[in-house]
């Protein structure tokens, strides 16, 4: 051995277990963390099992609990003591479950830890009830009986009467949202602009007297769908479901509050996957509820794709444009030097800097100027001299501009000299050759920049929380008011709702698989974002492979 | 600043005669036309050079060069690497100047007018002397638009007139019959010997005066190389040929006349056929006959 040690090494063996081994633990790291964020926030959506619990209490009685089983573990006795659990005196450690319990109307938590010699009994009883409300939490009971206004409704099937009211009161609830958030928000824009052109012609009497006729028949618009509104809401409320929960409290549940009902114990298969596509879906498309640890994270996704196309649109053609300057006109020399390592260092500047930055520069000083010169009509309150889009996505795009720049550089250093020869032979000055031949084959390089643009703007937090992202905006940076696109709005980003709902939510253990669920979805559209410009780079490289000899 | 002016010895009367030094096959013994029916036995001075010098930075590359390149004939610029025959060459579109710490000295004159002047439009310029260099450096576009790209350049955007000129392009770099129905592909799907003659096809599409031609076929296969020097045999019909090579035979089977040049300077030049029998230096000499090189 000892004889075959230096050949070994010299055969290079090692060396090839060294590198494939780096390459082995990157792939483990990854994927590890993929299953990781994937398993624990997919596995959020599938309906579990309702467990009806018997517990024995220390002074002899006797407990219900119902409610899911969504972890478990392994603690001193010490711990279960003092929470007041039984355990026997023989053991040193014990098992613990966590039940969600839901009710928070009732007992308060949503969550209990129950230790497993405190359990008497154990069983999943079919026709235990999970209603998903839109406050408070979820509830889980026995579904009694069903009251239309005050009067008992009388049916033969209990559940497919609640299933078919559950469908009316879904009807009044979109339509309630549909005139809340478009009808009434479209007037609101009205008035507050019709308010604004009062105050600009303030000594133009016809202007004014037109303004108040609008202000009139907008007002009159209004009051009509606030009373539509209290119509629908008045007819969703006619309809309670009256439960009990396991410990025999009755609960009269309106169903204009409940989002969904099901029972999970007797859903088959099918209709768990119906309902995990249902829940699925209503996470990606829906708006959150509950301070964020209910609902969906639509707003979220949508403006942190908005967001960074933005940044992408800003930050790319500068980016190109400072490169073509560095690469091909700047006399090369110490000063082109010691910019080029500038721009190299800026990319390496923390981000927070640049939110601290971006709220000074941007906010303050660009913001409020806009602010002064050209809504002063709107001041004191701020239209552009507040955190909002456009600053969040400016201040993305001067992080990652120097990453396009070297990027770009890169891909023009690489077009051959010999094209450039070429076009300059024919009679092409510098600038048409730049435009018809070096810049088209050095698109590649540019969509490299984009690429790992994306790839970092997307996944920033820190500075964002400075220059525009909110915990709850009220409405999507994009609508059908004009200017349609408005970059001065707020917006929510799916990495600040991680952090919001994962550390600031007042209920942590419902917020935990929401957390990773939505940095499963984070990871997955920054994938997607970024497969689609390789996807768009390939194409551009077979179109002008000539760059790669 | 007078100085004798090498131009080539007028004493041959045949100057497209087979060259005696040629081992190759004498592509014009092939030809079933009689060869150059045009050629004047007098021809036009077309470039003049005066007393050139050029320096890389510090480092001196040409010295006190001085000669004159007939019209419609091929000069061809022999001689061991680095000797300067390229840069040479690349005086003459001045692409020299791509390299900043280049400087020059002296006139070369095109027709008349001294190239080197800063007024000089060097785009312009380039119009009237086209290039073709070692490697075949088409565009990553299709072979039209190769072809088509210094008319573009010009601002002829007339479908018509573009079709045209391609064609005709291509007719005379002998490449349209192997690509005529596929103008409109990557130039890049073309072989490398193909890409060569696309690449004089795009050259000569703007009908330059001169062709300047570095080494054009240093990267090609012997059958491609023949078809080259064909090219070059049809092209000097219309257009003033200097060409830059390392392979002797190809400089005397191709050339009218030849210059030879050793570290920098110009050691002779003269009829070809004279060149390769009885050079008068003895360094070209050592050089025809392999002592060094």
């Amino acid at each position: 051995m000892r004889q075959n040690f230096p050949q070994w090494v010299a055969s290079g063996t090692p060396w090839v277990w060294l590198t494939a081994g780096a390459v082995s633990l990157s792939l483990v790291m990854v994927f590890g963390l993929l299953i990781l964020v994937g398993a624990n926030g997919l596995a959020h959506f599938w309906p579990g099992r309702v467990a009806a619990l018997e517990l024995r209490l220390v002074d002899g009685g006797v407990a219900r609990v119902l409610g899911e089983i969504v972890d478990e573990e392994t603690v001193a006795v010490a711990r279960v003591r003092d929470a007041g659990g039984i355990v026997p005196d023989d053991m040193l450690v014990v098992t613990r479950y966590l039940i969600k319990v839901g009710n928070r109307d009732f007992s308060g938590n949503d969550f209990r830890w129950i230790a497993e010699t405190e359990i008497t009994k154990l069983e999943y009883p079919s026709d235990a009830v999970v209603a998903e409300r839109s406050e408070w939490g979820n509830f889980y009971g026995f579904a009694q009986s069903l009251r239309e206004a005050d009067d008992p409704v009388v049916t033969e099937n209990l559940w497919d009467a609640v299933a078919e009211r559950l469908a009316r009161s879904a009807a009044f609830r979109a339509e309630i949202a549909q005139i809340e958030r478009h009808e009434i928000g479209g007037i609101n824009y009205q008035i507050e602009r019709l308010r604004l052109r009062e105050r600009e012609r303030a000594n133009d009497p016809a202007a004014l007297a037109t303004a108040a006729a609008s202000r009139a028949d907008l007002q009159t618009q209004f009051s009509a769908l606030t009373k539509k509104l209290a119509d629908l809401r008045k007819q969703n409320q006619r309809d309670k479901l009256i439960a009990h929960t396991s410990d025999g409290t009755e609960a009269a549940i309106p169903l204009s509050s409940i989002v969904r009902a099901f029972r999970p114990n007797q859903m088959s298969w099918w209709q768990k996957v119906r309902h995990y596509g249902i829940k699925l879906a209503e996470f990606t498309t829906d708006e959150p509820r509950e301070a964020n640890t209910e609902g969906g994270v639509f707003p979220a996704i949508f403006g942190t794709v908005l967001m960074v196309i933005v940044m992408s649109i800003v930050a790319t053609p500068f980016g190109v444009v400072a490169a073509i300057y560095l690469r091909e006109y700047a006399r090369p020399g110490p000063v082109t030097a010691a910019i080029r390592i500038a721009v190299n260092n800026l990319a390496g500047v923390p981000s927070v800097v640049y939110g601290v930055f971006g709220f000074g520069f941007f906010v303050y000083f660009l913001g409020g100027s806009i602010d002064q010169i050209f809504f002063s009509n709107k001041l004191p309150a701020p239209t552009f001299g507040t955190p909002g889009l456009l600053w969040s996505s400016l201040t993305l795009a001067l992080l990652t501009v120097p990453v396009v720049i070297v990027a770009t550089e890169e891909g023009l250093t690489r077009i051959p000299r010999a094209i450039r020869e070429g076009s300059l032979a024919l009679g092409a000055t510098k600038a048409e050759t730049l435009w018809r031949t070096v810049l088209p084959m050095a698109t590649p390089a540019m969509m490299t920049g984009l690429i790992l643009a994306v790839a970092r703007a997307a996944g920033e937090v820190a500075p964002l929380m400075m220059v525009g992202v909110v915990k709850l905006a009220p409405s999507l940076p994009l609508d059908t008011d004009f200017p349609f696109l408005h970059l001065d709005r707020k917006f929510m980003h799916l990495g600040f709702h991680i952090y919001d709902v994962g550390f600031q939510s007042p209920n942590v253990e419902a917020a935990r698989p929401l957390v990773y669920a939505t940095a499963l979805l984070l990871v997955v559209i920054i994938m997607s974002l970024n497969l689609a410009a390789i996807q768009i780079r390939n194409r551009l490289r077979e179109k002008y492979n000539a760059a790669d000899h | 600043m007078q100085q004798t002016i090498k131009t080539p010895d007028q004493s041959t009367e045949h100057p497209v005669s087979s060259p005696s030094l040629s081992h190759g096959v004498d592509i014009r013994a092939l030809r079933s036309t009689p060869p150059d029916p045009v050629a004047p036995t007098t021809p036009q001075e077309c470039l003049r050079v005066e007393n050139l010098s050029l320096w890389y930075a510090e480092k001196r590359a040409l010295h006190d060069i001085s000669l004159v390149i007939p019209e419609k004939r091929v000069t061809a610029f022999i001689g061991p690497s680095g000797c300067g025959k390229s840069t040479l060459l690349r005086c003459f579109n001045r692409l020299n100047e791509l390299i900043l710490s280049v400087r020059t000295e002296g006139a070369i004159k095109l027709k008349g007018n001294d190239i080197l002047d800063p007024t000089v439009n060097v785009a312009n310029l380039r119009r009237r002397v086209g290039m073709v260099f070692q490697k075949p450096n088409p565009f990553p576009k299709s072979i039209y638009e190769n072809v088509a790209y210094g008319l573009r350049i010009q601002g002829v955007n007339n479908r018509r007139v573009l079709d045209r000129a391609v064609e005709e392009a291509l007719r005379a770099a002998a490449l349209w019959e192997e690509v005529r129905d596929r103008v409109h592909d990557s130039a890049l799907g073309l072989s490398g010997g193909q890409q060569q003659r696309l690449v004089i096809a795009r050259a000569i599409a703007i009908e330059p005066e001169v062709l300047l031609l570095d080494e054009p076929a240093s990267a090609l296969d012997p059958i491609s190389t023949l078809k080259i020097e064909e090219l070059v045999y049809e092209l000097k019909q219309n257009y003033t040929i200097v060409i830059v090579t390392h392979n002797m035979q190809q400089a005397a089977r191709v050339s009218d006349h030849t210059a030879f040049m050793y570290m920098g300077s110009l050691v002779e030049f003269g009829d070809t056929r004279t060149l390769f029998t009885t050079p008068r230096q003895k360094q070209t000499e050592d050089y025809i006959t392999g002592r060094y090189g």
